[in-house]
Parts: structure tokens; sequence; C-alpha cells
């Protein structure tokens, strides 16, 4: 398996012949009342969690090429494109795990939350059935699995955000967030004794480095970070793991949040942590880092650690109702 | 690269150190959180002779029931194996597997489990789920998937050249020590 793999993702024209939605499909966004998103969002997810974004394709590619031709790090993402390859190809999960499903509405006033709350949870239902989601909400205690990712009573998972905001498109984003990378993100309140870290970004930067080293491989690295600095235990967690959602490579409008993730990024990638925590010059593919307000007592870093295989995907519907995926 | 093929030895898994890959064949028997707290707290004999020599693969699949009444792997990959390391060495020595495969590696308590049985710790690749899934050439059967749910069954299933490396040894070695300190010291050095 040491041949070098060249990504291969199927045309917009390919994809497009397998999407759900019947050709010429247009929301009515004048009946906002009435608008069904089910089938939308269930060929929103067919494609996340079969289709990686080419941002992040580019970036394994190039972590690939700055491994020694050869190594254990190299192959390894080597196969990670590999696996790409043929996760488009069938249209199956590029992973086992699919993930808790995340998703982000942002709206025009008039749209019904309790609706599309529905709809998106038929979407997710749907998407189980397919087997393009595994099934995985359990009851905590007891582990029992709901069988459909459902969470009956209390509709927590799948988790949805909403957003009212005053432009006349709405847009949807997914996330298919595994437990390995969850698992590993933390959040740090400074100061932190322990770790020498102060209130000021050099303690932010001790905080993530801390985290990046006790994740080790266990998140399946290279990792993409989304890192909230300030706000509350809750609304950093949530900033934070919205931030996975920016595309790679993009500059970050703060010019001082920019230069820090660069750094950032080229330090974390002298860890020699590697591709699977196999030892390589690939453990992150970027960070994504914001400043919030805080209360001024408090001080909380978090970190949203993402999986190579990070799977994201929104659909925008146009004024006219005029469809578009951007993966 | 190394060839294995289900029942293991004991002399084989000896003759195994970090670093070697390894292309696995024959019998795989998926378990994770549900099934080795089960086994390590209710020890349940059937499990005897479906996991002696054998290997148990840390992993949740996405599975397809087919028309037949026959099960598919659409993706299997690796889960995170640490979450394990409160049973695993137990389970090793209670089933005496030969190997355990997963990612990320697992602790002290495993690494002497692994020595003491004669097993090793065996790394695929987290998140290549298609591509696993491919290897796997036939799902031989299924337990307890009532009681524990799809990702948590015990499934037996039939691979064919799974591509593994060896990251933890039957005499004490593990890559997943090795890389960690580095990256520690490197940390250090990074925030003095």
């Amino acid at each position: 398996m040491s041949e070098t793999v060249v990504p291969n993702q199927t045309s917009a024209e390919v994809v497009a012949s397998k999407s759900l939605l019947p050709q010429g499909w247009k929301a009515d966004l004048g009946n906002l009342a009435g608008l069904d998103l089910t089938l939308a969002a269930t060929e929103l997810l067919r494609r996340t969690t079969s289709r990686l974004p080419q941002d992040v394709i580019d970036a394994l590619v190039q972590g690939r090429d700055a491994e020694e031709e050869g190594s254990r790090a190299f192959n390894t993402l080597n196969d990670m494109v590999r696996n790409i390859n043929l996760a488009d190809d069938h249209v199956t999960p590029l992973c086992q795990d699919t993930g808790s499903i995340i998703f982000w509405v942002r709206h025009p006033f008039g749209m019904s939350q309790l609706a599309t709350r529905k709809q998106l949870r038929a979407a997710v239902v749907e998407a189980t059935k397919r087997s393009w989601l595994r099934p995985n909400c359990v009851e905590s205690l007891s582990g029992k699995n709901s069988g459909n990712n459902m969470d009956p009573f209390h509709e927590h998972h799948p988790a949805i955000h909403f957003e009212e905001w005053d432009r006349p498109e709405i847009e949807l984003s997914v996330m298919q967030k595994g437990g390995g990378s969850e698992n590993v993100g933390a959040q740090y309140r400074l100061p932190d004794a322990a770790l020498g870290a102060g209130r000021d970004i050099k303690g932010v930067r001790k905080c993530i480095i801390d985290a990046i080293v006790k994740a080790q491989g266990q998140g399946c690295s290279p990792g993409i970070l989304g890192v909230a600095i300030g706000g509350d235990r809750v609304t950093s967690w949530e900033r934070a793991k919205e931030l996975v959602l920016r595309k790679l490579g993009t500059a970050n409008p703060d010019p001082r949040m920019d230069v820090f993730e660069k750094e950032l990024t080229r330090d974390l990638n002298t860890l020699g942590i590697g591709p699977m925590g196999y030892g390589g010059v690939t453990t992150v593919l970027g960070v994504s880092a914001e400043e919030m307000y805080r209360h001024p007592a408090s001080f909380y870093v978090s970190i949203a650690y993402m999986c190579w295989s990070s799977r994201r995907g929104t659909l925008t519907l146009a004024a006219d109702g005029q469809p578009s995926y951007d993966l | 690269m190394i060839r294995l093929t289900t029942p293991i030895t004991e002399e084989q898994i000896r003759t195994l150190k970090v670093g070697d890959e390894v292309l696995l064949n024959g019998t795989v028997v998926l378990s994770r959180d549900m099934g080795h707290k089960f086994m390590k707290e209710q020890k349940p004999e059937w499990l005897k002779p479906i996991l002696e020599n054998m290997v148990i693969y840390h992993c949740g699949p996405v599975v397809k029931k087919n028309a037949d009444g026959t099960w598919s792997f659409v993706a299997a990959g690796p889960t995170t194996s640490i979450r394990e390391e409160p049973y695993q060495a137990d389970v090793i020595e209670t089933y005496k597997v030969r190997g355990v495969i997963g990612k990320g590696g697992m602790g002290k308590k495993t690494s002497e489990g692994l020595q003491k049985t004669g097993a090793v710790y065996l790394h695929a690749t987290g998140g290549a789920g298609s591509l696993l899934a491919e290897r796997v050439k036939r799902v031989v059967d299924v337990k307890m998937l009532e009681e524990f749910g799809s990702p948590e069954a015990f499934w037996i299933i039939e691979v064919e050249d799974f591509p593994l490396v060896v990251t933890m040894d039957s005499h004490g070695g593990s890559l997943h020590e090795i890389v960690a300190q580095a990256s520690q010291d490197r940390a250090k050095a990074l925030t003095s």
C-alpha cells in the first residue's frame, strides 16, 4: 500500500446525479412557514458522511508530502487519502464513527423552528436507516441504544442551533463530530498554576500545547482545532466547536489571531506526535482561534478537537429557493 | 510485511516487535466498551472458545442488513482503545487473546498483560472506515446484538490482509510511550 495516492473526488455533476433531490428542486422561501427541509437535509448528510471538504483533503495531502516517503506517517496519511477516495466513490461513511450530529440553522424571520427541528430529526432518522449514519445515541446509564439516532425525550440529539438573521436566504450547516475527537477536547481556566499559564496569550498557548500533548493520537490526528478564548463555560465551548466549521487556510479576520494561529500551527507540528500518534511532522492541520468577552473573574480557554476526517458541510438556499451544497 | 493468520500461537506473538507491519487474516472479534465491562465482570464461558488465540478489535461498525438476512460492514475503522484500559489485561488473560486491534495505544496495565499472556497491540488507521471495511470479507456471526446495540455487539468477522502496525509488543515495548515522552520534552522546550 505504498504508492502515492492522488485524491480523486467525484465531480460536482456526478455528486448531483446521485442526489436525493429531484432535478430542479427548489425551496419555496415565499412560504417560510410551510417549508420542508427534510430531503435537502438528508442529502446534506449523504454528502458530509462520505465526502470531505476540499480544503481538508488539500491539507492532508500537503501533510503527507511533508513527511518522509515510506515512513509510517507518510503511509498513514496516504491511507487516509485512499479512504477518502473510497468513501466518496461508494457513498459510504468515511468513518464508522459518524459522530454526534450538530446542525446550525441561520434563517430569516418567519421560518418555524419547531417544524424545522422535526424535519432535521426526520433527516437524521432516514440517513441512519440508509447506513449513512451509525446509531450513536445511547441512554447514558444503561448504555441502551435508541437505534435511530434520536434522543426520544429531551431532544438533545441531534443538536440544533438556530439563529435568525436579517438576510433572505437560509443556511444549514452540519458537523459530524466523532466521539474519539470529542473526548480529547479540553477546557482550561486561567490562571492555571500547574501549567504555569497566566491570563495572557502566552497562557492560552500553554493550554493548547498541553491539550495536544495529552491528546497524542487519540483524537485521530492530524487534528483541526477550534479555540475560544473567553466566554463562559457554555458559550466558550459552543464557539470553539463552531470555529471548526471555518475553512482551513482562510485568514482570521482578527490579524492578531491570524498570526497566533499560524505560529501555533507551526509549533504544534514540531511536537512529533504525527498522524495517529505514530510520530511525524503533521500533528495538526490548522487552528481557528477567536477572542470573546468574559466575566472579569473568569478566563476560559476551550479547545474543540476535530479529527482529520472533518466532516462538515453547508447547504445554502438562496432567496429564490435554489439549493447549493458546498461539497 | 508479516502475514499472520488466526488462530495465532504464543510463539508467533513473541517474535513480533514494535514497528512491525502486519497483514492479518482470519477471524477477528469486535468488542468495545460494553463488551469489555461485561467480559471483566461476568467472564462468560461461552466466549472462551470464540476468543482463544484470536484477536479482539476495538470497533463499532456501520452495518447493513442484506435482503437474505446476512450482514455487511459498511465502515469499520478502530475506536480509541484507552477506554478499555481498566479491563484489557484481565480480558487478555481470561480468554487467552493473542492480539488487540485499536487506535491510540494503551497504558501500563495492558502492556503488562501483553507481556504476561503473550499478546500484542495492533494499531489500525483511525478514520479509515471505508478502507478497512473493504478488508472484511464476511460477517460470520454476531452476539449480544439485542442487548448492546450494533456499535457495541460482539461481531465475529473474517478479514483478509487487514493492515496493522505492532505498536505495543509482548516484551514491554510501546511506540506510544516513546512518542508521548518525546512530545512532552518538546512541549517543555516550546513553553519555557
